[in-house]
């Protein structure tokens, strides 16, 4: 790709990836989430992609994949955190711990230190998308192209 | 009337999607036609949530009364957003590997499994 | 712990699949071992709920509550995604729990390293967790989410090996239909909560009443969920999955589908119960003739073991929607007759899933051995296999339903119930029982009978391990057929015939 498209991707791709964060760390406030924040960072990722080409990235395909499982193992074991009660039971809220602070009623501009093992979950899922539609693309991208045939 | 009309429009998205599935014989086509069913179905449950007047489903904007929209069609409809992605790009992903088998994205000339 | 049973048999191998890979990259042995525990745990846990279900009733979990039993919030109104498991749901889960522990061993041997052994493990065992999903799940839109889980691990399963050329094709044309199934069930959900603003599938049942959208709603369940369990005619995908996807998975796909018809029966006896319409239930028989019927016809024809076998196996989904749907014709009345056709096909669920999964391992010895599964070429492997050509012999008579084997103790059932609605149905059970019977003649004939043939290497002793215990679960199904039907087929085709009242009263009290 052209120098103008490589140089807009440098600046780009940091600012895809701290939205896709900022979406993701949100995500029990506002509208968005683990899904549509990693959605926005992945969409980084496939700028690079087409920027410089899917063989540069090639390599960090196990990376990707692990980062992937990652994600998966760390949603499921969020769950069995509630075990003491039940399956998914929310624990962390309300206990004065990560995430555990009392949320206001009302209007408000929101409160980050709430809601429990849910921003935790959003970060898992968040990871477990940039990773998963990453890959996807990257696959993608090496099935065409030059080493095709 | 007028307010079944969002669920009219969706019932139209749903059959022209099978429609492209009977009718088309392009893999890619395929997908589209999953893909207008499954926009079809989206919308009919975002529509259902709707409340006149409602305000967004967030906690922290929410007054002290007044209605709010339903939140519940509204995480069904992100799952299933979240699923038809999957399932779109499996599907795709087959199709790029029939394509560098065959050569061909016409369904009519990929029988290697037929009878 | 052991108040968290059932959902642990389902989170348990969704944290073990992800973890899989993760473990791959440490080393081999720990992640085959680590396959091994989680397909323990989860048959422990399905056993032990079993036998809670079948003594003390109902099993209710509900999820993320300050209480397991907690199932209706502040108001009288079930919100949370809740498991309830009832007999039904739990030999569904004996079934997929039985099916784990004797596929896995055998894939772990089965697939080669390099031909992506970790990715068709850890698929295997994401489905396995959809399987479970499904047959405890309390929830309409929770079922929804883990059908589509079983399609998209399914098709990872049909279509991983991308080098071959008919793999990706068999995956694509499942995805598809699954896609179209899994929305069509969405949609049928969805126009449930428009009119009843509930996804619990206790509530809403409690609610229906029988309107125009609640009957085009059924209409949509039907197809979604038929088109899944392949029956015709939208069978086609079948066969092509079962043959392209590695033998040892195909059972787990077997199961998949016996899943999907077992969330029919969920919708029709459960959701829809109250309404008993005999419409539906002629619609199930008719459609169960015509899949039994056309299967064994494409059955005659095929050259290949896997897509024989395939084709033997669509057709058994045949003999279950019959029992099943003769059941369904004659709910409004409760006749016994229908309860006996009931039996028999729940009962038949268990014996397919057994004689369908050893013909299966079969088909993936012989492949194992000779590296072709085209009859053409293959013959006389019964002097070199002899174990694998008793195997298949047994299975073979058994999905005839010839005594005194398993298959014939469930078919009985069948033909005797479906005899007394009209004796037509039966004659065309037993006929198409004969033609399959004719297959099978000519496969065994075909590939173990003839001249001493060439048998390269050794079976493993893991694939004799997995055929003998699928044998012996043939064999004393069949031997003693009364315990089993009184044990655990009765008290699971008794909690759809009329456990619905229970069902609601577990979730919504009173």
């Amino acid at each position: 790709m052209t120098v103008v498209v490589r140089t807009i991707t440098r600046i780009l791709f940091p600012i895809s990836l701290v939205f896709g964060g900022y979406v993701i760390m949100h995500g029990h406030l506002t509208p968005g989430g683990g899904f549509q924040g990693g959605a926005v960072a992945a969409s980084g990722l496939a700028m690079v992609l087409v920027a410089f080409g899917a063989k540069r990235l090639a390599e960090k395909k196990g990376l990707l994949s692990a980062l992937e499982s990652l994600g998966g193992v760390a949603f499921a074991a969020l769950g069995f955190l509630g075990l003491g009660l039940t399956f998914f039971a929310n624990i962390l809220a309300r206990s004065g711990g990560l995430f555990g602070g009392p949320v206001p009623y009302g209007p408000n501009p929101g409160e980050l230190n709430t809601a429990g093992t849910l921003p935790l979950m959003n970060w898992a899922v968040g990871f477990k998308v940039l990773a998963g539609l990453g890959a996807v693309v990257l696959l993608f991208a090496l099935f065409g192209g030059e080493n095709d045939r | 009337m007028i307010g079944n009309l969002p669920f009219v429009v969706c019932m139209i998205l749903v059959a022209l999607g099978l429609w492209t599935l009977v009718t088309k014989r392009n893999l890619i086509k395929l997908v589209i036609g999953i893909g207008l069913i499954e926009s079809g179905v989206n919308l009919f449950l975002v529509s259902l949530g709707y409340v006149r007047g409602g305000i967004p489903p967030i906690y922290t904007y929410a007054p002290a009364d007044g209605p709010m929209v339903l939140p519940t069609p509204q995480a069904l409809t992100l799952t299933s957003i979240v699923i038809g992605v999957a399932t779109t790009a499996l599907m795709l992903a087959f199709a790029v590997v029939i394509y560098r088998h065959k050569g061909t994205l016409d369904a009519r000339k990929i029988r290697d499994l037929r009878g | 712990m052991s108040v968290h049973a059932p959902i642990l048999a389902i989170a348990v191998p969704l944290l073990g699949g992800f973890a899989v890979p993760l473990l791959a990259r440490l080393h081999r042995k720990v992640r085959d071992l680590w396959v091994l525990l989680v397909v323990l745990f989860v048959g422990v846990c399905v056993g032990y709920v079993a036998a809670h279900v079948f003594t003390q009733g109902i099993w209710v979990y509900v999820l993320g509550a300050k209480n397991p039993q907690e199932t209706l919030a502040p108001g009288g109104f079930p919100i949370r995604i809740m498991l309830t498991v009832d007999a039904m749901s739990a030999f569904m889960g004996l079934i997929a729990g039985f099916i784990a522990l004797v596929a896995f061993p055998f894939a772990l041997k089965y697939i080669p390293e390099e031909e992506g052994k970790t990715l068709s493990l850890t698929l295997g065992i994401l489905l396995l967790a959809g399987i479970l999903g499904m047959a405890y799940t309390g929830d309409l839109f929770n079922f929804f989410v883990f059908l589509e889980v079983t399609s998209i691990a399914a098709c990872g399963i049909i279509g991983f090996r991308t080098w071959t050329s008919r793999a990706p094709e068999a995956a694509f044309k499942s995805m598809l239909l699954f896609s179209v199934s899994g929305l069509f069930f969405l949609l049928g959900v969805a126009l449930l909560y428009g009119e009843y603003g509930a996804l619990n599938l206790a509530y809403v049942s409690a609610q229906i009443r029988g309107s125009v959208v609640d009957r085009l709603s059924l209409a949509l369940f039907l197809a979604g969920l038929l088109m899944k369990a392949a029956a015709a005619p939208v069978h086609f995908w079948a066969p092509d999955a079962y043959g392209e996807a590695p033998a040892a998975k195909a059972l787990l796909l077997v199961v998949n589908t016996q899943v999907s018809l077992y969330g029919l029966w969920r919708v029709l006896f459960t959701l829809y119960g109250g309404l008993s319409d005999a419409g539906v239930g002629w619609l199930v028989v008719s459609l169960g003739l015509l899949t039994m019927v056309v299967a064994a016809l494409m059955a005659l024809v095929q050259t290949d073991l896997g897509r024989l076998v395939a084709y033997g196996a669509v057709s058994q989904i045949g003999y279950m929607m019959l029992g099943v749907g003769v059941g369904l014709v004659a709910l409004s009345g409760r006749p016994d007759y229908g309860f006996v056709a009931m039996q028999g096909g729940v009962f038949h669920m268990l014996n397919d899933a057994l004689t369908v999964g050893l013909l299966f391992l079969c088909v993936g010895a012989v492949e194992w051995a000779k590296g072709t599964r085209d009859l053409r070429a293959l013959g006389g492997l019964g002097h070199g296999l002899p174990e694998v050509a008793l195997a298949f012999l047994l299975a073979s008579l058994a999905l005839a339903g010839i005594p005194p084997l398993n298959g014939f103790a469930s078919k009985i059932l069948i033909y005797e119930g479906s005899f007394r609605l009209s004796p037509i149905l039966t004659a065309i059970a037993v006929l198409c029982s004969i033609l399959l019977l004719a297959v099978f003649a000519r496969a065994f004939q075909g590939a173990f009978l003839g001249p001493r043939g060439e048998v390269e290497g050794k079976i493993p002793w893991v694939f004799l391990l997995s055929i003998g215990l699928l044998v012996v679960g043939i064999l004393v199904l069949g031997l003693v057929p009364g315990f089993f039907v009184e044990e655990i087929v009765t008290p699971a085709a008794k909690a759809l015939w009329q456990g619905r009242a229970l069902y609601l009263a577990a979730v919504l009290g009173g």
